[in-house]
């Protein structure tokens, strides 16, 4: 997928001007933000908060281990059937699908919802070969009919109202006309069914690998995973390395937290937990598994100080919490991740000089720390990024020089109060509109008055005067 | 990251730091702060030598100038006993970022160390840190305040019921609700005009829970955010304003003086 995410002001700016996208973002986040609170809490805050707490150390457990526990993970896949494949990047990643493709003659495949394809930008690849593949998430269906990628980890179509499906539904589908939401679904739930039906290969993602049994685990609710995962002969997987942990003791605890933190669900409507093609005797399944482990800039990180993000297992909550995405909405982001996570992967896995406005899109409140279901410390990485932003040159000379002013201005009361007078005196000038920077602040807010003495003139004749001296 | 463990101020001399944005342009604000800690009986000086906390440098990438920064306030208030602010922000700043910021620097480790571990935001110290709850203030009329919560006291330093606590129990006062009282006001420091699209459209969202409330005044407990929502709402001509809570209990002080 191309990145723009160094367009993130311009994009945000259209974003907050569409009215539509702001209706749907601000109602769907709202939403899933408000059950996440109430599932999350269902038996006492305390209970919730250690649930969290005991998911965040079994990632943090996983991601310690994690070179020993890929390769225990493709022991015991391997020894359960399936087929195991490293990718180090998107491109050899999307030469294995398409090696896979060519191997078992695929013509079309039913794909599930999967964000580390959307990295890969797998569907492009495969329709580039010729290969018709179909999303079957329903919010991934709607956006590959309208051409744009997701603007959200598990809503992917959180941008668009009600109203604007059904139009793309009456011009790309001819769907009759209807404003009926369960119509609309019953609608689509039809063109699906031919895909699953037809396809010879089913694509998914994959929300863990437990390392103990080789088992690939997904949660669904609309069912389409588990068809793409039973009903074409072949399934391919592709699964970020991270998404590894030991044991099934600690997928009892993530899978608890996951549906939680995203949909408000105490368990999804599906849980999926492969561990191999059918087998002799079985009614149904794959007759090949294909397991994909993707690293596509993920052994990168584990180097590095942000290690921890690692830990994300993909929930959405911190983009629902997070009030510059309920601002902007995901594609403001200009690559696959939007939100707080967003800000800070992007930069780790396409490079800091190719999105480098985004560790500055926060306010840092620490909502997304607040709700992170495996506790990922966000603001601070936020704030490490922005300490690399310097670092490594990425600033403009003006604001470098500002801060110089700055740092000297404030290491000297004098100079401090001399700054401040300064100040107002430019205040004063300036009138209703502040000019350079500032003028950002006014073009929508007022900017107050300096006060004709500060705090610290005031103290010293309050001082003088309860001495008994003339101020 | 845990916090510093610290020690009781009970019977310490208090020492403000006032933070640059009340110093310049919220005097009074910095002198109600005053006037509350010494009707409590305490005694506070002001270090004539502090000037910012460091923050704005520190968010915005610049370790270097915020650590130059952060070693005047070092410099400042190294004598200090207690430190209250004003400000759930800068108390966050000092008690999260100095004693890492300073972890290298031995000639400053020890101080940043005790710093941290000495510095309380106003509400906090009176609450938590001396144990009070009723500071026996009245209002001269009644009044309806709401609460925004400003997001480092609340996030990085759990604070939100101590400024609660102190406002209802003032005579006249009413509380009620803010729909997303917790949820930022967009300001985010220089965020505010690196990105002034985005925090307008957090801003706009404030204001409209804001109009609707039946509060004419909200109360927040940093002039940061403050200046932000004030910003907007006197843009938008709005007769609603947004206080900092010292103002609230310095009131109460005027009121319980006239009452008597």
């Amino acid at each position: 997928m191309d990145v723009k995410s160094n367009q993130f002001i311009a994009l945000s700016s259209i974003a907050i001007g569409n009215a539509e996208m702001q209706k749907a973002v601000t109602k769907g986040t709202h939403n899933a933000y408000v059950k996440r609170q109430a599932a999350m809490f269902v038996d006492g805050h305390e209970h919730g908060e250690a649930l969290r707490q005991q998911a965040a150390e079994a990632k943090r457990r996983a991601l310690r281990h994690l070179p020993d526990l890929l390769e225990q993970a493709e022991a015991q896949m391997q020894a359960n059937g399936i087929h195991v494949l490293w990718a180090a990047d998107s491109a050899e990643a999307n030469r294995q699908v398409l090696d896979i493709v060519r191997r078992h003659s695929v013509k079309k495949v039913a794909k599930s919802k999967s964000m580390v394809t959307e990295e890969t930008g797998l569907n492009h690849a495969l329709e580039a070969a010729g290969i018709d593949v179909v999303e079957t998430d329903l919010g991934e269906y709607i956006i590959q009919l309208n051409h744009e990628p997701p603007s959200h980890i598990i809503a992917p179509v959180i941008h668009r109202t009600k109203e604007e499906i059904r139009d793309i539904f009456i011009e790309k589908l001819n769907m009759p006309p209807t404003d009926d939401a369960a119509t609309m679904v019953a609608f689509a739930r039809q063109k699906l069914r031919d895909v699953f039906l037809t396809a010879e290969m089913g694509i998914s993602g994959g929300n863990f690998i437990i390392a103990e049994t080789g088992t690939l685990c997904m949660v669904t609710n609309e069912g389409n995973g588990r068809l793409c995962t039973t009903l074409p002969p072949v399934h391919v997987a592709l699964v970020g390395i991270e998404k590894v942990i030991e044991n099934v003791a600690d997928y009892a605890t993530l899978t608890q937290v996951l549906p939680r933190s995203g949909t408000g669900q105490n368990m999804t409507v599906y849980t999926n937990m492969i561990h191999g093609p059918r087998r002799p005797g079985d009614d149904d399944g794959p007759e090949h598994v294909y397991v994909i482990l993707v690293d596509n800039g993920r052994s990168r990180i584990y180097a590095t100080q942000y290690a921890e993000v690692l830990s994300c297992i993909r929930c959405g909550a911190c983009q629902n919490a997070c009030p510059v995405y309920r601002s902007t909405g995901g594609h403001a982001y200009g690559w696959v991740y939007g939100g707080p996570i967003g800000a800070v992967l992007t930069p780790l896995l396409v490079g800091l000089d190719k999105a480098t406005p985004l560790p500055n899109a926060s306010s840092l409140c620490g909502s997304c720390k607040q709700v992170c279901p495996v506790d990922i410390d966000l603001p601070r990485m936020l704030l490490e990024l922005r300490h690399d932003i310097v670092q490594q040159g990425y600033t403009e000379r003006t604001w470098n020089a500002g801060m110089k002013a700055w740092a000297l201005g404030s290491s000297s009361p004098r100079l401090f109060e001399a700054g401040g007078a300064l100040a107002r005196i430019g205040r004063n000038l300036a009138g209703e509109q502040l000019p350079g920077i500032l003028g950002n602040w006014t073009k929508s807010r007022d900017f107050p008055s300096f006060a004709a003495k500060p705090f610290r003139q005031l103290w010293r004749e309050r001082q003088a005067r309860r001495n008994g001296k003339p101020s | 990251m845990t916090l510093p463990a610290r020690q009781s101020p009970q019977g310490r001399r208090v020492s403000f730091f006032v933070t640059c944005i009340m110093d310049m342009i919220y005097p009074d604000t910095g002198m109600a702060v005053v006037d509350v800690l010494e009707h409590l009986g305490l005694t506070v000086d002001f270090p004539a030598a502090q000037t910012c906390c460091g923050q704005p440098g520190f968010n915005a990438g610049y370790r270097g100038e915020a650590k130059q920064v952060a070693r005047q306030f070092l410099r400042a208030f190294q004598d200090a006993e207690v430190i209250v602010t004003a400000s759930g922000s800068c108390a966050a700043m000092v008690r999260h970022e100095y004693p890492a910021l300073f972890a290298d620097d031995p000639q400053w480790a020890a101080v940043a160390r005790r710093i941290a571990a000495s510095t309380w935001e106003l509400t906090e110290f009176i609450v938590e840190g001396l144990g009070m709850t009723d500071l026996n203030l009245r209002l001269p009329q009644r009044q309806t305040f709401a609460f925004h919560d400003a997001c480092h006291g609340l996030r990085l330093l759990g604070l939100g019921g101590a400024a609660r606590t102190l406002v209802e129990n003032i005579d006249n006062a009413v509380v009620v609700d803010l729909p997303e009282c917790d949820v930022c006001c967009g300001f985010g420091g220089l965020f505010s005009v690196k990105m002034p699209e985005v925090s307008s459209a957090m801003l706009a969202k404030k204001l409209q829970f804001i109009e609707a409330s039946a509060a004419e005044t909200i109360i927040t407990g940093d002039v940061s955010c403050l200046t932000q929502m004030n910003g907007g709402l006197a843009r938008q001509q709005s007769k609603k304003r947004v206080c900092h809570v010292a103002e609230v209990l310095a009131q109460g002080l005027k009121g319980q003086q006239d009452g008597r």
